[in-house]
């Protein structure tokens, strides 16, 4: 594995020893002292051309408690206000001497460009609406530490699935080990084409909700325009909002996820978002972990010199 | 080392943890893997036989404390289990071979960053010498005069399926020691 990139196309050997080695790294973070040596010496840069709080700490810590530097850049205190291009960008901190980049961008296909330009490994930290891989892996992790095996788990995904990289990074991660997955949305907010998507669609949340083993939430995201399709937001929590009345409804054992941030009283009521078959924080937790899996996997072996 | 020099040597080195330390209530056993697992949970259990008491057996991974991570390909990761605080205990390491030093130097670092351990021991099957550290063990099944060229091979029965010793020489197959 050269980059991390996206999770279509990832097989179920890669997933599953990227998993297995995030089990080992909670355990890590479980320590009195956090903290191992294994990326002593190398530098993980971050490049983030859109907001972010988790996805970017979580690097940053997951760097960290491998011992590897991590150096930061902003578009907003950057060099690019002046109109440096993103390649000029990437070049100039490749030539500070960094051994990783992780990149997120609004831009689709951003982490792939990147990775033809620069010598180091690229982890794609969000292009889009295209990709989130490390996020897929977090959410594969932490239903597998809850249910022992996505094998023949029923996931519905439901909300904004046009607008989400998470969706599309989640879709591939978990039916390729072995989970079915329905997405739940109207058609406004489902992609023009899910042709070639290893799923199942349906536009009414109630008609599945009883056989899902994972309610597995989106934000509508107002930012790519996704809150313009819908009249209300009363509307859009009465049809697709996992609501109080809704969990009630849910199998005694189902879990509910969510990437955040969320937006309690749109896509989930305060009563779910604080119940404890919600496992958000887990997924935090596991975050760190998993992207210590793919730093170590991407740099934890043979420098070239 | 025969299937019967294997089960003496470790049955010789379960007395002597007991006798250098005065019983075995103060110990914890972590197993190096992948070998060193099997063999301290071999250990906790002759200890057992011995002393009636019952010894805790860790795992350590080392992993991602090996000096040479960026001359070899990503190693994978194995359990590290500790199960119970030690910082009042004496902890014996315990690894099928001591050869350079260097796995024991990074159990060493490894088990500092888990607690502080009131005094570490090391406990090996064979000592094939060639050390390129200051580090020696405390308890040896076997001491093998080996040259660099060779290679020893240990089998146990949990992993391997057999137990014994071999030394594999460039121009030779694998001889089992004891095989005379």
């Amino acid at each position: 594995m050269k980059h991390m990139l996206t999770t279509e196309g990832l097989d179920r050997g890669v997933i599953t020893s990227l998993l297995d080695d995030a089990d080992e790294f909670v355990e890590v973070l479980g320590r009195p002292i956090p903290k191992v040596p294994a990326l002593r010496g190398r530098t993980v840069a971050t490049l983030f051309f859109e907001a972010s709080t988790r996805t970017r700490m979580s690097f940053e810590k997951a760097a960290k408690a491998l011992s590897a530097d991590t150096v930061s850049f902003s578009p907003g205190t950057s060099a690019l206000k002046k109109g440096e291009s993103l390649k000029d960008t990437a070049l100039t901190i490749q030539a500070m001497g960094v051994d990783l980049m992780i990149v997120r961008h609004a831009a689709t296909g951003a982490a792939w460009r990147l990775a033809e330009w620069v010598d180091v490994p690229v982890v794609n930290g969000g292009d889009g609406a295209h990709q989130h891989p490390t996020q897929a892996l977090l959410d594969c992790l932490t239903l597998r530490q809850h249910f022992g095996s996505l094998d023949g788990l029923k996931i519905g995904i439901v909300g904004d699935i046009r607008h989400s990289r998470v969706a599309r990074s989640d879709i591939f991660a978990m039916t390729t080990l072995g989970a079915d997955v329905t997405l739940v949305a109207p058609s406004t907010l489902l992609p023009h084409t899910t042709e070639g998507w290893p799923v199942a669609t349906t536009g009414e949340f109630d008609d599945v909700l009883t056989e899902l083993d994972v309610v597995y939430l989106l934000r509508v995201q107002a930012e790519r325009g996704g809150a313009s399709v819908f009249p209300s937001v009363a509307e859009y929590r009465s049809r697709f909002g996992m609501t109080a009345e809704r969990l009630a409804r849910l199998k005694p054992h189902a879990a509910v996820l969510h990437p955040g941030p969320m937006i309690r009283g749109v896509e989930i009521d305060h009563e779910v978002a604080d119940d404890p078959r919600t496992l958000v924080l887990d997924q935090v937790a596991n975050g760190v972990a998993v992207r210590m899996a793919v730093l170590f996997q991407l740099l934890g072996g043979e420098r070239d010199v | 080392m025969t299937p019967d020099d294997v089960s003496r040597a470790l049955r010789r080195v379960a007395h002597e943890i007991i006798e250098r330390n005065r019983g075995a209530e103060d110990v914890l056993l972590m197993g190096i893997h992948t070998r060193g697992v099997p063999m301290a949970q071999r250990l906790a259990a002759a200890i057992g036989t011995i002393e009636g008491t019952e010894v805790p057996v860790g795992s350590l991974d080392i992993g991602l404390y090996r000096d040479d991570l960026g001359s070899r390909p990503t190693p994978s990761l194995d359990t590290t289990a500790v199960p119970i605080p030690f910082d009042d205990r004496t902890v014996v390491l315990v690894d099928d071979v001591l050869y350079t030093g260097r796995t024991i130097r990074a159990a060493l670092d490894a088990m500092a960053d888990l607690g502080r351990a009131a005094r570490v021991q090391l406990a090996v099957l064979v000592d094939r010498g060639h050390r390129q550290l200051p580090i020696r063990a405390d308890y040896v099944g076997k001491n093998l005069p080996t040259s660099h060229d060779e290679r020893v091979m240990v089998h146990l029965t949990e992993i391997d399926g057999d137990d014994g010793v071999w030394l594999e020489t460039p121009t030779q197959d694998a001889m089992r020691m004891g095989d005379e």
